[in-house]
């Protein structure tokens, strides 16, 4: 466990891992309160394309990530603009094309063979310079969500209300969905565009079924967020497995240990557990 | 006479332009009045309040609001398994006039337990809003409009499904409120309930009838319900709900 501290290629993973489950986690519980673990997922696939695009012109794979959103939430709304095939259908169809397309052009012959590191993440390839940027958005990914807090729980508790108490609840779902495509921007470099949802989603699933209050789900989300990447971390450095996929393991093992130690509670009054989120139903 | 608060002058408004939802809507509520929207289900009753919030845009007629508004919406609306509790709830009511910059300070605290007090639940102020019933969780929805201490109250059907204690506190509250000099707009299914406010509006995609509770005859009743009104006699009536909702097959009034 030590050399995770003592060896300079672990210690730059455990700090850009444990930064990023730091602003995942209580990003995460407010994407389930607002029913958008769809979106979550969607935009980390959408992004592959852009990833696959800077590896190959040796472009930092963040500016790929955030190229390939930007088209993404692009040709999302021009599809959406036809009534008749609606948001969801849009964001389906357009993510598994930019998808398939992204692992057409990582699978050319002529490329270099860097496909399981973009879609499952390497944070022991991570420089002092990508620990510096991943702190720097995750850190204003976190100032704005405690900024925005009111905000938030206008729109996700009364979103008829909410105009008359100041909040416009469609602002705050775009508001919403930048943070998290820039914290999925962030991310992508040490977890993958596959596996970063399992970070972003499970300890904060863990955290909504482990506390009724916001406020405790949203620390406990966070320690949950670093406690998984710490973990993870740690079983691919002792078992010699990869990386990435040990923390999304991690994650989710976490939830599911929740889960076992407090199973759901369906009160009278309870139309939908916010779990359901999880499966991006609205 | 006393501070014209909201009106409305030949409002045509809906949800797709060139095709209103309700028309022809003209009417107003003075400082120290309450007035009863009353209408069948899909009348236009929550259209007319999502305008007079400037959620929906006039497509004829205009809208003069003279004040903050405070909207109390049906209590369904809210989300029961989100995690905040009554005080959260009332605590919203001050958010407006907060600075986003600054937390809630212990005046806020202050005002929200005041207003669970007067809606009888700062006993149920930790207790988390999902866990109340229906008559309690419409309280606390009335206690986060008083923390809002705005001019004008809409309450969008405020006693629909609520326990008979429930609805006695809340007609007292309203009732101190119109004292206070609050406008308040209260949509209901409930005829003989509006008829005793002061002032009614009837709304069936347009208006109706607009005047005291006294004047609302059998004609205005007819073209606001149409066939689902039914006439008991001695001035009373009964709203028949027939369709629209199938959990609404009720009798209202």
């Amino acid at each position: 466990m030590t050399e995770l501290v003592t060896d300079p290629l672990l210690r730059r993973a455990l700090l850009e891992v444990v930064i990023l489950g730091l602003a995942c986690g209580p990003l995460g519980v407010w994407v389930l309160h607002e029913r958008r673990a769809f979106a979550a997922e969607s935009l980390s696939h959408a992004m592959l394309p852009g990833l696959v695009v800077a590896s190959l012109a040796g472009a930092p794979l963040l500016l790929g990530a955030v190229g390939g959103i930007v088209l993404a939430a692009v040709l999302v709304a021009v599809a959406a603009r036809d009534a008749r095939v609606g948001g969801d259908t849009a964001v389906a169809v357009v993510v598994t094309a930019l998808f398939g397309l992204g692992v057409v052009l990582a699978l050319r012959p002529d490329v270099p063979a860097r496909l399981a590191e973009i879609l499952f993440g390497d944070p022991l390839g991570a420089t002092a310079g990508d620990i510096a940027v991943a702190a720097l958005l995750c850190g204003a990914v976190l100032v704005a969500l405690a900024l925005g807090g009111r905000s938030l729980r206008l729109a996700a508790f009364d979103p008829q209300a909410a105009p008359s108490l100041g909040t416009k609840p469609g602002r705050v779902g775009i508001a919403l969905l930048v943070v998290l495509a820039i914290t999925i921007a962030a991310a992508a470099q040490g977890l993958g565009s596959l596996l970063l949802v399992a970070l972003l989603l499970a300890p904060a699933a863990a955290a909504i079924r482990a506390s009724d209050r916001l406020g405790t789900q949203l620390r406990l989300a966070a320690a949950l967020g670093a406690g998984c990447a710490v973990v993870g971390l740690e079983v691919s450095r002792s078992l010699d497995v990869a990386a990435g996929p040990a923390i999304a393991l991690a994650a989710c093992v976490a939830y599911v240990v929740v889960a076992l130690v407090r199973p759901g509670e369906r009160g009278p009054g309870l139309r939908r557990a916010p779990i359901d989120g999880l499966t991006g139903s609205r | 006479m006393s501070e014209v608060l909201i009106e409305a002058v030949g409002l045509s408004t809906g949800y797709a332009p060139g095709e209103p939802a309700l028309r022809g809507v003209t009417f107003a509520a003075n400082a120290g009045q309450i007035v009863a929207v009353l209408g069948p289900n899909g009348g236009g009753k929550t259209t007319l309040m999502r305008a007079l919030l400037g959620e929906l845009p006039p497509f004829e007629g205009r809208v003069d609001v003279h004040g903050e508004i405070a909207y109390v919406p049906q209590t369904e609306q809210a989300r029961l398994d989100f995690p905040v509790s009554a005080l959260d709830v009332a605590l919203m009511g001050a958010y407006r006039r907060t600075p986003w910059w600054k937390r809630l300070g212990r005046a806020e605290h202050d005002r929200a337990l005041q207003a669970l007090d007067r809606v009888g639940l700062r006993e149920r102020a930790k207790d988390r809003f999902g866990t109340l019933s229906g008559g309690q969780r419409q309280r606390v929805l009335i206690a986060r409009a008083l923390v809002q201490d705005a001019p004008i109250l809409l309450l969008d059907e405020p006693f629909s499904g609520v326990d008979r204690a429930s609805e006695a506190t809340i007609l007292g509250l309203l009732g101190q409120l119109r004292a206070q000099g609050h406008a308040l707009l209260i949509c209901t299914h409930d005829i003989e309930q509006g008829r005793g406010f002061d002032r009614v509006l009837g709304v069936h995609g347009e208006q109706t009838f607009f005047g005291p509770g006294a004047a609302l005859d059998a004609a205005a009743l007819e073209r606001t319900y149409g066939s689902e009104i039914v006439t008991l006699g001695e001035g009373a009536a009964i709203a028949v709900q027939c369709h629209h909702h199938d959990h609404e097959h009720d009798q209202h009034g």
